[in-house]
């Protein structure tokens, strides 16, 4: 057995009201990879954050190697010092600086730097790990994915024994994730210890050497991978069976266009956000999907017909009739919905209360001289509060202060409430809960069947599988394949991704 | 039985007290109390207020209240536009007082034509009130497309009306000073047989439209919610480049109003000196309102009582003999006092407090 490198012991953290972790245990090998996995509530975070300093905890202890005495983690820097260092899910480097500057800002009290040789330093660090990044370039203009990696570069070199990954993997396409496990695999080899928390299953079955799952603050376990199979850890993690998660299939049959209603059709659709001209139908009743690898076009497409992007080119018929959308607003006012993809970026209004999260968009569609009495959007509220299962104090609460998968609930109320003939979803399970995900899931389908046209994206192939009765594959700004029905399979879908024919060319 | 009861009643009204001290407009409201209190105590006959009659014999109401009110107008309807703009485009306009001078230029210009001491008015004062407005307002729309255009900064973009303005002004009123006929002073002072300030009247016209317009329209969700975040309002099919500019000419509107209560005071613009840094007391009634500098979230009610608050200050100063050139120090003195108070820290401070005696008393409302 190789040496503990971190263990905690007995770690309990208690907020007004909610005991966020009680008598935790966790134990970290040196040069393992642990998933740390759990529901949105069950403690990840918390637990992070006693161990990087960032939350004091109320009792238990922490054992470092090499350290004979319990250490006091008073903050995120005196762990750095102990060599525990932590990449978030969103990225929180500097963006105005360069990547040099962002890889060893803070780590040294130099009154003077030589620039050149840091440059040089930094070349060589990223070129070691294969990170396609120039050390003077700034580090806004990277791709997210490139940002993450810097972080990720920034922690590994600052001589870590326990790295910390929480989510990291949520905003980085296959080759990009492909990428990042290699870089982790090679530290597992030099002996850090590397906690990795997320969503993604496959990733703790492609990657991982033991398991901890948490529940509502609890320990529920730790596994070594093989002794533990899929659908028991997602078991664990909901503390329930997962007939739940089985039951969900589009049996939709696919429409071939001819006896329903056509909702919406682009002809050569292209914007200013580089996508190629695309055609696109979307019928009453059904649940498109644009599946693709992350920057393959698939929100620029939604984005277009939305209006959330300039339309350059082509036209856009709603219900046959030509529009000319130049703003969100004229979309809204025929009847469609977007829910966009970033959810702290795009989608909520953090200082605002549920309730005037909830009516926004209706708000907005019914005019600036006629606002809603307070009654009228308290019972609209609590209408979708009720209906959705959003969790909040009430309805006043600040959305900031409710967890990403209510949140997302908040803003799918917004979109609901202005009853949309076409809706868009663009990854709205993203970094949220499974049972969050699952409702969703379900109010997708449920909607469709009510007549509704839905779009909707996700990095999940499986949750596009389950949910999509037709899907549109996209690669590098082009679309280049459609699948319904049986040919609906992850492989056809990779292999379209990998090899299929662009729409354009078979146009021509 | 009465016992138990009595016990629910003080802890009825603890609850009730403590809901006041955490009300976001406790310590705004508690410092205005507080300055009136200490003008109390220096002049016994502070609050008096009684009937008077001016130099022309008509009935006048006296005293100091009066004063603060009526001086206040300029501020009060100045900071009513600032939090607007405050909220929607996280930054502050300090062109307004060199744009107050512009209005009160164009107005002395339109009421006096090139003469410099008519005895009539050259136009009716309606006239000149809303050509004093449109200017306030093409001030307004300069700086709102700087700002929603052109995405300069607020302070950077108003910056040029700011260093510009008074010359503007001047320039407008054909470099001469002209008094305008004494009639105009109706609107600055007071209308002949009534006794309250016009001023005073101006303003609580102009604080009841924003009451209107704030509950009869969207206007304070749209600048919240472009304040807050404006790429999420974008999808949400709001214009965040129009709000924004909206309440930069909704200012410019105040800007008029506020112009032509400053010049008909004296019936003249003196364009170098009237409203001196009038821009900074009124971004500081905005921040002493408890509204964030950084936009999102307002409140226009606190700006109002910040803008009195200053006043007061300002009179109280007065009052106490402080030498002028030293008033400023005090000013800022009192004020930084009372901004630190409202600064997180201080608050989490007493949060702090308060959810002790919470949980010693027993209190079983809390927040996960």
């Amino acid at each position: 057995m190789r040496d503990t490198v971190l263990t905690m012991r007995g770690i309990c953290k208690n907020f007004p009201g909610v005991r966020a972790l009680q008598n935790v245990d966790f134990t970290l090998y040196e040069g393992e990879i642990h998933a740390l996995m759990g529901e949105n509530g069950a403690g990840k975070s918390t637990l992070i954050k006693v161990l990087t300093g960032v939350y004091s905890k109320d009792a238990g202890e922490i054992f470092m190697k090499g350290i004979s005495k319990p250490v006091h983690i008073k903050s995120p820097q005196e762990a750095q010092n102990l060599g525990i260092s932590t990449v978030y899910q969103e990225i929180t480097l500097c963006p105005n600086l360069t990547v040099a500057e962002n890889l060893f800002i803070g780590r040294t009290n130099d009154l003077f730097v030589n620039w050149k040789e840091r440059n040089n330093r930094a070349e060589s660090i990223l070129g070691g790990l294969g990170i396609p990044a120039k050390p003077t370039q700034q580090l806004s203009n990277c791709s997210i994915a490139v940002q993450q990696m810097v972080a990720i570069t920034r922690a590994v070199d600052m001589d870590c024994k326990v790295l910390i990954l929480d989510e990291p993997t949520s905003s980085l396409d296959e080759q990009e994730v492909a990428k990042l496990f290699t870089l982790m695999r090679e530290l597992g080899g030099r002996g850090v210890g590397i906690i990795f928390v997320t969503h993604f299953l496959d990733q703790v079955y492609e990657l991982c050497d033991r398991i901890t799952v948490l529940r509502g603050g609890e320990l529920v376990g730790e596994y070594q991978i093989k002794d533990l199979p899929r659908v028991e850890l997602v078991a664990k993690m909901m503390g329930k069976e997962l007939g739940d998660l089985a039951d969900i299939h589009n049996e939709a049959q696919p429409d071939s266009g001819d006896s329903k209603e056509v909702i919406i059709e682009t002809e050569g659709l292209s914007s200013i956000s580089g996508i190629k001209p695309f055609n696109f139908n979307a019928y009453k009743g059904e649940v498109t999907g644009f599946a693709g690898l992350l920057g393959s076009g698939r929100s620029e497409c939604v984005r277009a017909i939305f209006g959330a992007d300039k339309v350059m080119k082509g036209k856009l018929r709603i219900k046959g009739e030509y529009v000319n959308i130049t703003a969100p607003i004229k979309a809204m006012k025929k009847g469609i919905g977007y829910l966009s993809e970033d959810r702290k970026r795009d989608g909520i209004i953090g200082d605002l209360s549920v309730r005037e999260n909830i009516i926004l968009a209706l708000q907005v569609m019914r005019g600036f001289f006629r606002p809603f009495t307070k009654a009228q959007a308290q019972a609209f509220a609590d209408e979708y509060i009720s209906l959705l299962g959003i969790k909040t104090a009430s309805a006043d609460t600040p959305i900031n202060s409710l967890s990403g998968g209510n949140q997302q609930k908040v803003i799918l109320a917004r979109w609901l409430l202005t009853h949309p003939e076409y809706l868009i979803l663009d990854e709205p399970t993203r970094g949220i809960d499974i049972g969050t995900k699952v409702e969703i899931q379900k109010l997708v389908l449920k909607l469709a069947a009510e007549g509704m046209s839905i779009t909707f994206i996700s990095s999940e192939i499986d949750e596009m599988l389950r949910t999509c009765s037709r899907l549109v594959i996209m690669r590098d700004l082009y679309v280049v394949g459609e699948l319904k029905g049986d040919d609906m399979t992850q492989d056809k879908i990779m292999y379209t991704i990998a090899g299929g024919v662009s729409q354009n060319v078979q146009n021509q | 039985m009465s016992r138990i009861s009595n016990k629910l009643d003080t802890g009825r009204l603890a609850s009730v007290l403590k809901a006041f001290i955490r009300h976001r407009l406790f310590i705004p409201i508690a410092f205005l109390a507080f300055l009136l209190l200490i003008n109390v105590f220096i002049n016994p006959s502070f609050l008096r207020i009684s009937l008077g009659r001016d130099n022309t014999g008509n009935p006048v109401l006296i005293g100091n209240l009066i004063n603060i009110l009526n001086n206040a107008t300029e501020l009060v309807i100045l900071a009513i536009g600032m939090t607007l703009v405050t909220a929607s485009s996280r930054g502050q306009d300090i062109s307004v007082g060199a744009t107050v001078v512009i209005v009160g230029g164009v107005i002395m210009r339109v009421l006096c034509g090139n003469e410099t001491q008519p005895t009539v008015l050259h136009a009716p004062v309606i006239v000149a009130l809303l050509l004093g407005c449109l200017a306030g307002m093409a001030c307004g729309v300069f700086n709102g497309i700087l700002v929603a255009k052109f995405n300069i900064q607020p302070m950077v973009a108003t910056l040029i009306l700011f260093t510009a303005g008074r010359s503007i002004g001047s320039m407008a009123m054909g470099g001469l000073k002209p008094k305008a006929a004494s009639s105009f002073g109706y609107y600055g002072n007071f209308i002949p047989g009534f006794p309250i300030p016009t001023p005073i009247l101006i303003t609580i016209a102009v604080v009841a439209v924003t009451y209107l317009a704030l509950k009869k329209t969207n206007l304070g969700l749209y600048t919240r919610a472009v304040g807050i975040n404006d790429k999420s309002s974008s999808l949400n099919g709001l214009g965040p480049a129009r709000i924004k500019l909206m309440t930069f000419v909704i200012l410019g509107l105040c800007v008029g109003i506020a112009g032509f209560v400053q010049s008909s005071r004296v019936q003249t613009v003196n364009p170098y000196t009237i409203v001196p840094s009038i821009e900074m007391d009124v971004i500081l009634a905005v921040a002493l309102g408890g509204n964030s500098l950084g936009g999102g979230k307002f409140n226009m009610v606190g700006s109002i009582i910040g803008a009195y608050t200053i006043q007061t200050l300002t009179s109280m100063l007065t009052t106490l003999n402080v030498n002028t050139n030293a008033v400023p120090v005090f000013k800022a003195v009192i004020i930084i006092m009372l901004v630190a108070i409202q600064t997180p820290i201080v608050k989490s401070f007493f949060g702090n407090k308060a959810t002790f005696s919470k949980l010693t008393a027993g209190d079983g409302k809390e927040r996960g």
